[in-house]
């Protein structure tokens, strides 16, 4: 299974990966209808709301305010938490995390962990690791576990198994269930996952989870989801072990009132999904008697130290950007080679990469827009995706590399010819000449070659016309005739 | 210094970065400061009337499969018999501290209470384990507060309202919410819970659903498969 996990470092450029998406038609079906369905709900249950641009820009100054005093709120969950009985952990990176997670669950006894469905824990990858130290992970969202038992990869943040139809759903669970004569109705394939899992929820004794939100003021944490099996994890185990990032702090219980609006509202178009739990810490009387709490930088403050980009930390992982974008809605979530995939996906997975991978996911983005406008928290992504664009162009021509950049010495040629009157006169004259025997007798071209085949892979180009505006303006006369 | 723990160096290290990048520390005065200038121009108190705010409960309670009855104060008993009754459900959990007067003949019903709180596996005590509840019908308890707006009542671990796994593991869940516990919107719902941010709690909005497959909503995967509310008062 650790040979099909998404890992930006070894995965495809997405122009590639993408165009081999582009040939699954079912997937690609799978993936119109529910991002339709999902944005169909999340409209309906916004329009309800005459409130929601005043919820988006406290959202926004939440998440900012938050991210200026990171530090002071991390202290500040960090001590509440463990007055309440809680143990913090921190973690510089995701080998850290792991290893800390490892550690943990092997101490707790268990070789078995429930978990529920969090994308930090797929983002360091770690059930493969667990798995290496002879611990079993049970994913128990559906979708996760979907994903698990089809030996899948996630391709949305919010409803992982988006790109699966009920068909192949049932295939998946009549294998690996042993249900030869399910039916691929809904009821009946939630049906076999809640007697599926039922078992294992009051058996295993130690749950793994992410969070939602961890509450500085309080210490306690939020975690909101649908099916239920976030509470039998949460309430069951002996043990609970939390990962989060360090971006999930909220400074005050209060700030739930605006959060808890936006996020379900967008992330599946509900005014509320059925279950939101909070806790703080350990009580005796109620849930788990161990509880860990993992805090995770792993390249967070790298994002924090760039101020252009800083509001990628804002997100709160609705999806509601990946099911709006034009180019997910196409290629799906796997081409983006990353568990963050999407709009939110191209400016986070590159930076959690410092750069150095993922360089292909800023330009995946035709810059419409549509991220921006149903971000809950106003998070400026086509601003964002041009940063990291220059940040690459400059990271690639830094240094000698520069001096052999073709694309660098193209734009320094443009730029001299734009400086002369008679040269650019003469460079479009040259251009009308060359253009000739490329052009289709419908005025357009299709194909150029070299260099600059670059831009036709993706679209047309108009040929030149016959007289330019300075031709015409110089033939005009005095008079304006 | 010279034994700081590879724990302490990684929390050392992240705050040490976390300041870098914000070029300095935070203060308890800087961040009180801004957190009183964030802007919270969106709505946080009721704008309907309180018939308008109880008749937006049950419809949105409805709205996600919730079935509701609205009654006064002294039919609750008979009307929990209904209810009961018309769900086929006969052994019902009840967490300590719920009204005595709530109950109606006919059933049995198991009492819990958290004092006497035991696990998987331990014996002895009068309280119940997950496989016990799980052999229950049902679970009947009160409410700390109603969002009509949403559609959700909000449970905490108190009288009444009991541990979270015992209104999580039986299929059906009969709720008792009180009329002056209703607000409408998450802001005034907030404001209540407050007081009691601590406690262990849990914003239940209609039955246990997923939409995992082809974005379907189905009622009931692992928590109660039925919910009943009866708005009293």
């Amino acid at each position: 299974m650790s040979g099909t996990a998404l890992d930006p470092k070894t995965a495809p450029l997405f122009p590639i990966a993408a165009k081999i998406a582009m040939g699954d038609a079912q997937m690609r079906k799978n993936v119109r209808h529910a991002t339709d369905v999902i944005q169909t709900k999340r409209a309906r249950v916004v329009a309800e709301m005459p409130d929601w641009q005043q919820l988006r820009e406290a959202g926004r100054q939440i998440r900012q305010h938050t991210m200026e005093n990171l530090d002071f709120y991390l202290e500040e969950f960090e001590r509440n938490c463990t007055r309440a009985g809680g143990v913090v952990h921190w973690a510089r990176d995701a080998e850290e995390a792991r290893r800390i997670v490892v550690e943990l669950a092997k101490a707790s006894g268990s070789d078995e962990v429930i978990k529920i469905k969090s994308m930090t824990t797929e983002e360091i990858q770690l059930n493969q690791a667990l798995e290496a130290a002879g611990v079993h992970a049970v994913e128990t969202d559906l979708a996760e576990l979907i994903i698990q038992l089809g030996e899948d990869r996630p391709s949305h943040i919010v409803v992982p198994a988006l790109h699966k139809n009920r068909q192949e759903i049932r295939e998946i669970f009549q294998r690996k269930m042993n249900l030869p004569e399910l039916g691929d109705r809904p009821d009946d394939l939630a049906d076999a996952a809640r007697m599926y899992l039922r078992e294992k929820f009051l058996r295993v004794k130690t749950g793994v989870s992410g969070a939602n939100f961890l509450i500085a003021e309080t210490g306690g944490v939020c975690i909101v989801e649908s099916e239920g099996n976030g509470r039998m994890c949460l309430t069951l185990p002996e043990t609970l072990i939390t990962l989060a990032g360090i971006d999930k702090v909220v400074p005050r219980y209060q700030d739930l009132e605006v959060l808890l609006q936006l996020l379900p509202r967008s992330a599946t178009g509900e005014r509320m999904n059925p279950y939101n739990s909070i806790w703080t810490g350990v009580d005796v009387k109620d849930g788990p008697r161990t509880f860990h709490v993992v805090l995770m930088d792993n390249a967070r403050t790298e994002i924090l130290a760039d101020e252009e980009s800083r509001q990628t930390l804002n997100c709160i992982r609705c999806a509601a950007c990946q099911n709006a974008c034009p180019v997910y809605r196409q290629t799906g979530g796997h081409a983006y080679g990353s568990v963050y995939a999407g709009p939110i996906g191209a400016i986070l997975t590159p930076q959690l990469q410092e750069m150095h991978y993922a360089q292909s996911l800023p330009y995946a983005s035709s810059l419409c827009g549509a991220c921006y406008e149903v971000c809950p928290v106003k998070i400026n992504i086509p601003e964002v995706l041009i940063h990291l664009r220059n940040k690459v162009v400059k990271q690639n021509t830094a240094g000698v590399a520069g001096l052999f950049d073709v694309e660098a010495t193209a734009m320094k040629a443009m730029a001299m010819i734009f400086r002369s009157e008679k040269r650019f006169r003469a460079a479009q004259r040259l251009g009308r000449i060359a253009e000739s025997p490329l052009t289709g007798k419908d005025g357009w071209i299709g194909w150029l070659p070299g260099m600059l085949g670059g831009w036709t892979q993706a679209r047309d180009l108009k040929e030149m016309p016959k007289e330019t505006f300075r031709d015409w303006w110089e033939k005009r006369g005095k008079n304006g005739n | 210094m010279a034994t700081e723990t590879v724990a302490n160096s990684a929390r050392t290290e992240i705050l040490r970065r976390i300041r870098a990048a914000k070029g300095g520390d935070s203060s308890a005065a800087s961040a009180e400061a801004g957190w009183a200038a964030i802007e919270r121009k969106y709505k946080r108190v009721s704008s309907r009337s309180r018939e308008d705010v109880l008749e937006l409960l049950e419809e949105r309670l409805r709205d996600y499969d919730a079935q509701v009855m609205r009654v006064r104060l002294d039919d609750i008993a008979t009307t929990v018999a209904r209810m009961m009754s018309e769900r086929g459900v006969q052994r019902v959990v009840v967490p300590a501290g719920l009204k005595m007067e709530w109950l109606p003949s006919g059933f049995e019903f198991v009492f819990y209470s958290e004092d006497a709180d035991r696990r998987n596996g331990d014996s002895g005590g009068d309280a119940l384990t997950a496989a016990e509840l799980d052999g229950m019908d049902g679970v009947m308890t009160g409410a700390t507060v109603a969002i009509a707006e949403t559609g959700t009542v909000v449970l905490q671990n108190t009288a009444g309202q009991g541990r979270r796994a015992v209104t999580l593991v039986p299929d059906y869940h009969l709720c008792v919410v009180q009329v002056k516990d209703v607000v409408e919107t998450v802001p005034e719902a907030m404001e209540r819970l407050k007081g009691s941010a601590t406690l262990a709690t849990t914003f239940v909005s209609g039955p246990s659903a997923t939409a995992d497959i082809e974005m379907t909503r189905i009622k009931g995967v692992h928590g109660p498969r039925f919910l009943d509310v009866i708005l009293a008062g």
